[in-house]
């Protein structure tokens, strides 16, 4: 007669504890949206012009770009890695490209086209040193961030590119419209959408969930993760590129020390859009959510007259607050797939 | 005269080597369509090596692995189960955080137009292959947080996702409720009308006679029998799977003193539960069972790794609670854990710095390690404890396996235990360090420590222990002095049987 | 000294080899500039670095048990930040001090429970506590700097020991440098880092309360980061809470330059202390032969880059070749590697 200590086992309905889960993941985006319309709401009644076109179009503008680089930053975190480095990309493309047109060697299509080979090159840097090099991505990043940083300052020496110099209209383009919407935010969306296609439909991209989800058991499947790792870090320098050409179209001003502190608010961003630190779950939705969420964080502390310093801190909290849930989550789970031991 | 078709797969003559250790030894077995094939054996008999063959994992030494009369090399798990091999494994690799249907289909998941990921193909098609188990399972939620059972569920809706022609389940009833392994052998008898070739590897015994037509009985690595289970009975099993000239352990007797560990009602739920026993020194008591009982549950309880749920332990005679392994040191308890490389050795540490670390701030109270010192307690030991190495300097790792574990012991030795857990203390290592260990353990014994044994090796458990405790799911289900015991007794209690004799405690 | 054998063998390799460096240095230094090894220069020399070394200190110890601190330099500027508010305040700096070195031992403590009471990765933790740090000095501070502190402090900040080259602030290094020396090597306190880092079970089952190690060490990270911070103050005679941003990357070189391995369970302060000399050395001779700071930017970071990639690619070369065919499988089933006895 077999005594049964596992009768306390859940009833094989396949998923009564996981479906809560399917359905907590779209909470994200969801109580993201929810979270903003309240918070705008809320700064709307304290400051009315919150709701004005020029603010909206501000707030939205910044919110693309910084979008775009976190899906490329969300891409990396998927497979269990990081990318400090992308401010540094960024403000090296900015500049080189600004500089490009400011020296009027190149027309805008060839510049924005070196733009984007730069920021492939340096997250295909990245990526050699992580997958080929076997450096940890934190460590790497971190030597990387200061090499291109370096070489911006480099590039740029002393001076500056300012508005004048760039030729007419390009930074009207950060001004221009499609049907009332912001052409960065058009690109910033249609970026997402990319991405979310290349993530969910091809086998590349569940790949890099599997990588991030179970390194171990992808590897028994003969998933390359090297391969995997490296194409993400590529595409994270890719999109910061782009994010960098966007910031030169934005401010017109860029020097060497542009886009200092972004990398923070990208990693902020990808962390409340819900992804997973630890890799294998998030959407790159989710991160373009999280980008919009602290621009208008970063929006009603200026509206609302609150101290700009804040932000830092609070993006700190946030991150925090994120890593702290997610491991809350997973432990909760682990706990009902307990393994038995002799 | 009808002419059998060959066997879907087959293992002849191989042979696998570990190290100095011999997993298995000329071992052949073949697997024919429609037949259920049980592979049964003690712990470390060879079952798992077998099975990793067939996976794919590993390549055998000699021999060779046969599939449709012809022989290959497996170049890696994928290329098994390109073959159409699945295994089931004990403990699932799946993805927690991708969805059912998509661990289902992982690595062949089916594609729509350009090449995409067709998932509502891949939905529709783990749905059916669920409805065919008869399970009622969500295909769109994520693995995260689904039980055992339901995820070695899904391992077998992937082996059938690959249409796969030879199915092996390796210990798949460990943590499988009744209900579950009913609705699991349907789906096995299912697959077998079907044609394909199953190899079901258990300790089970029952079940190997209610599912499978035939039975292959190892021990130490070799094939000792093979035949129909028709012809077989549980007792011939157990017969052919522990049948050996039991050697002689240096066992000296002790005079049992004071009652040293007290533990009454211990439980923590899903591992064990009510567990209750006492050990006095100068005993030693054997704790058996198969794998997954729950002993190494206990012993990390009573070590206080884990913390237990409810009960009380006693440490002569005085309550104890022990919430840190600190705290149990303290309380005179020591443990020897199974896992030589990962919990019980620094292995880029030399001897000395391994066997002084539980007891550095009692050797050094004004915190500066004095480098004569320690080695000279080093030394001691190893001396004492016979350890072959260059020196008290040489870096663990390169020690043979039977010398690492002496070093353990001599670790926890150092901290003058009263009361020493040993899990699975001679596995891996060779004869002859094992009489060795034998030797120390009953040392130990008669010095006055009271001892409990963990050890899946039942001639070891046999012959040193002076009663025999034996867990089955989280329960002790027999308690057999050590002068009567025998092997079947053991076995039967360990697979839950309930032995006609049992002693009175 | 440290009773690992072969391990000994193999750092004092790689302590040998910085010290060439250093003499190549110091070569290359006297050839370059004939003020290389004057007076003036050593000090300036030995500041430029004061402050990152002092954090490489007890980030060395941190990484050697198995974790990282990101966050040294925000709380730098917090404690710096801490000075500026306090001195508006009115406060003297004889209390302001103490106060700012609290605070580091406070934020030290958040990281630590973060990471040994809630599990937290320690990488993340001190990737959000270096940005809530910072944030917060902002918040105190704001973007003003504050001047005007008490001429004993200036002095300490940037003048020497008299009649010696040695700036007051090194005095705090060494001493620091031997006492965790002393520790780490000595002491079985730095056994049990080592039992941490190399293997965090084992040395949980052997008794070593993991734990509370890493939370006291955590402590000790942000208090050390708190005193670099005023030493920064200090040497610029100005609070300002956006001070040392970057100065994470070049503790982490100097750390892992000083052959500490990132993975944890290796390396040794004496290691450190070189890897400081070394990058003091580089940089005094870049600034001499005015080499722009953004080379030197880019120097460290290929520094802390290459004294990684190095020692993996020795490593792999070693073990690709004495690695026998069956070498990938094994690793894919890596959990079950034990032998089945």
């Amino acid at each position: 007669m077999t005594t049964n200590v596992a009768a306390g086992v859940a009833p094989p309905t396949g998923g009564a504890v996981a479906r809560p889960l399917r359905f907590l993941a779209r909470q994200r985006e969801l109580s993201l949206v929810i979270v903003m319309v309240l918070l705008g709401a809320f700064v709307a009644l304290q400051a009315p012009q919150f709701l004005s076109r020029a603010n909206l179009v501000q707030v939205s503008v910044l919110a693309s770009i910084i979008g775009i680089a976190a899906v490329g930053q969300a891409i990396v975190v998927l497979t269990r890695n990081v990318d400090l480095s992308v401010e540094a990309i960024i403000g090296l493309v900015a500049f080189a490209v600004a500089d490009l047109l400011a020296g009027r060697t190149l027309s805008e299509p060839a510049a924005i086209g070196v733009g984007l080979g730069l920021g492939l090159v340096l997250g295909i840097g990245n990526g050699i040193l992580v997958s080929v090099g076997k450096v940890p991505a934190i460590v790497a990043t971190l030597g990387t961030l200061s090499i291109y940083r370096g070489l911006l300052l480099v590039l740029a020496g002393g001076k500056q590119v300012t508005l004048t110099d760039l030729p007419e209209g390009y930074t009207s383009i950060s001004r221009a419209d499609i049907a009332g919407v912001p052409v960065f935010v058009v690109l910033a969306v249609v970026i997402v959408v990319i991405a979310a296609i290349l993530l969910r439909q091809t086998r590349f991209g569940r790949q890099v969930y599997a990588v991030g989800s179970n390194p171990e058991a992808a590897a028994v499947i003969g998933i390359r993760a090297g391969l995997v790792t490296f194409a993400a870090f590529a595409a994270c320098g890719l999109l910061a590129g782009v994010a960098g050409i966007l910031w030169g179209m934005e401010f017109g001003t860029v020097n060497a020390s542009s886009a200092t502190g972004v990398t923070l608010s990208v990693i902020a961003a990808v962390v409340v859009g819900g992804v997973n630190i630890f890799g294998g779950s998030g959407t790159v939705v989710g991160a373009g959510l999280g980008a919009l969420f602290l621009a208008f964080i970063q929006n009603a502390l200026i509206l609302l007259r609150l101290s700009q310093f804040w932000l830092q801190a609070i993006y700190g909290i946030v991150i925090l607050v994120a890593v702290l849930l997610d491991a809350a989550f997973l432990r909760r789970l682990q706990r009902s797939t307990s393994r038995r031991r002799a | 005269m009808t002419t059998t078709p060959p066997p879907r797969v087959a293992l002849q003559g191989v042979t696998k080597r570990f190290g100095p250790t011999l997993a298995v030894e000329d071992v052949s077995l073949d697997l024919l369509a429609g037949e259920a094939h049980a592979l049964v054996g003690e712990n470390g008999a060879g079952k798992s090596t077998l099975v990793k063959i067939l996976a794919g994992i590993h390549e055998p030494d000699d021999g060779s692995v046969v599939i449709d009369s012809e022989p290959v090399t497996l170049r890696g798990p994928a290329d098994a189960r390109a073959r159409g091999i699945a295994v089931v494994q004990q403990e699932p690799r799946l993805f927690p955080d991708l969805t059912v249907a998509e661990n289902v289909f992982i690595g062949h998941a089916p594609t729509g137009r350009f090449g995409s990921v067709g998932w509502r193909e891949m939905s529709r098609e783990a749905s059916r292959i669920f409805r065919e188990l008869d399970v009622d399972m969500d295909v769109g939620s994520l693995v995260r947080g689904l039980s055992m059972a339901d995820q070695q569920l899904i391992e077998i809706a992937k082996a059938l996702s690959v249409d796969a022609r030879v199915l092996i389940l390796d210990e798949p009833t460990a943590s499988l409720s009744l209900h579950e392994v009913e609705r699991l052998f349907t789906i096995v008898r299912q697959m077998r009308a079907s044609g394909v070739a199953i190899l079901f590897v258990s300790h089970r015994l029952e079940e190997v006679f209610t599912l499978c037509d035939r039975a292959t009985v190892l021990r130490d690595g070799r094939s000792v029998i093979t035949a129909p289970t028709a012809q077989l009975t549980t007792a011939d099993l157990v017969r052919h799977m522990v049948g050996r000239e039991v050697s002689l352990f240096p066992k000296t007797a002790a005079e049992l003193g004071d009652v040293l560990l007290d533990v009454r009602g211990l439980t923590r739920s899903e591992r064990f539960n009510d567990v209750s026993f006492a050990v006095r020194a100068g005993e030693i008591v054997g704790f058996a069972g198969l794998v997954g009982a729950g002993r190494t549950e206990v012993a990390r309880v009573l070590f206080g790794i884990d913390a237990a749920e409810a009960g009380e332990i006693r440490l002569a005679g005085q309550p104890v609670r022990i919430g840190s392994p600190s705290a149990a040191m303290a309380a005179g308890i020591a443990y020897v854990p199974e896992d030589r490389h990962q919990q019980g050795l620094v292995l880029d540490f030399s001897i000395t710095d391994n066997v002084t670390l539980p007891i550095l701030p009692r050797l050094f109270p004004r915190l500066f390690i004095r480098a004569a010192a320690e080695r000279a307690v080093a030394d001691r030991y190893a001396d004492r404890f016979r350890v072959r190495a260059t020196g008290v300097d040489q870096l663990v790792e390169s020690l043979s396996g039977g010398n690492q574990q002496k070093v353990v012991l001599a670790k926890w030795l150092a901290t003058d235990p009263k009361v020493l857990i040993l899990d699975e203390p001679t596995r891996g290592i060779d004869i002859g360090a094992k009489v060795e260990v034998h030797r120390l353990i009953s040392e130990l014994a008669a010095s006055g420590l009271a001892i409990v044994l963990i050890s899946s090796d039942l001639p070891e458990v046999l012959a040193m222990s002076d009663r025999i405790l034996v867990m089955h799911e989280g329960r002790i289900t027999a308690e057999i002095p050590g002068a009567t015991a025998t092997e079947e007794a053991v076995m039967f209690a360990a697979t839950g049987h309930q032995d006609p004799v049992e002693a009175p405690v | 000294m440290d009773t690992m054998t072969g391990r000994v063998r193999g750092l004092a390799r790689w302590e040998t080899l910085l010290l060439l460096i250093i003499v190549a240095l110091v070569v290359i230094g006297t050839a370059v500039s004939p003020v290389f090894l004057t007076t003036r220069n050593v000090p300036n020399l030995i500041v430029a670095v004061i402050e990152v070394s002092i954090m490489a200190l007890p980030m060395t110890l941190i990484i050697i048990s198995g974790e990282i601190d990101l966050s040294v330099e925000s709380m730098a500027g917090l404690a710096c930040a801490l000075l500026g508010v306090l001195s508006i305040a009115g406060v003297p700096l004889e209390a302001a001090i103490p106060v700012a070195l609290v605070v580091g031992a406070i934020g030290g403590l958040f990281n630590g429970v973060l990471v040994t009471v809630f599990g937290l990765p320690s990488l993340v933790v001190t990737l959000g506590t270096l940005a809530l740090y910072r944030g917060l000095a902002l918040a105190i501070l704001g973007s003003e700097g504050v001047s005007g502190f008490a001429d004993w402090f200036t002095t300490f900040g940037f003048g020497t020991i008299p009649g010696t080259p040695v700036p007051w602030p090194a005095v705090l290094f060494i001493a620091l440098a031997i006492v965790l020396g002393l520790v780490l090597h000595g002491t079985w306190w730095g056994r049990q880092i080592y039992a941490t880092g190399k293997n965090n079970a084992a040395a949980r089952f052997s008794g070593v309360r993991v734990a509370r190690l890493k939370l006291v060490l955590f402590m000790l990270s942000g208090t050390v980061a708190a005193l670099a911070g005023i030493i920064l103050t200090a040497r610029f005679a100005s609070a300002r809470a956006d001070i040392g941003q970057g100065l994470t990357l070049t503790v982490v070189t100097i750390v892992l330059l000083g052959g500490v391995n990132i993975f944890g369970g290796r390396g040794t302060i004496l290691g450190v202390v070189l890897a400081a000399i070394v990058l003091a050395l580089l940089g005094n001779i870049l600034r001499l032969t005015n080499v722009s700071a953004e080379i030197q930017s880019i120097a460290v970071g290929l520094l802390l880059i290459v004294s990684v990639v190095l020692p993996n690619i020795a490593h792999q070369l070693r073990s690709g070749l004495s690695r026998p065919g069956g070498g990938r499988l094994s690793v894919a089933s890596a959990g079950a590697g034990e032998v089945e006895a």
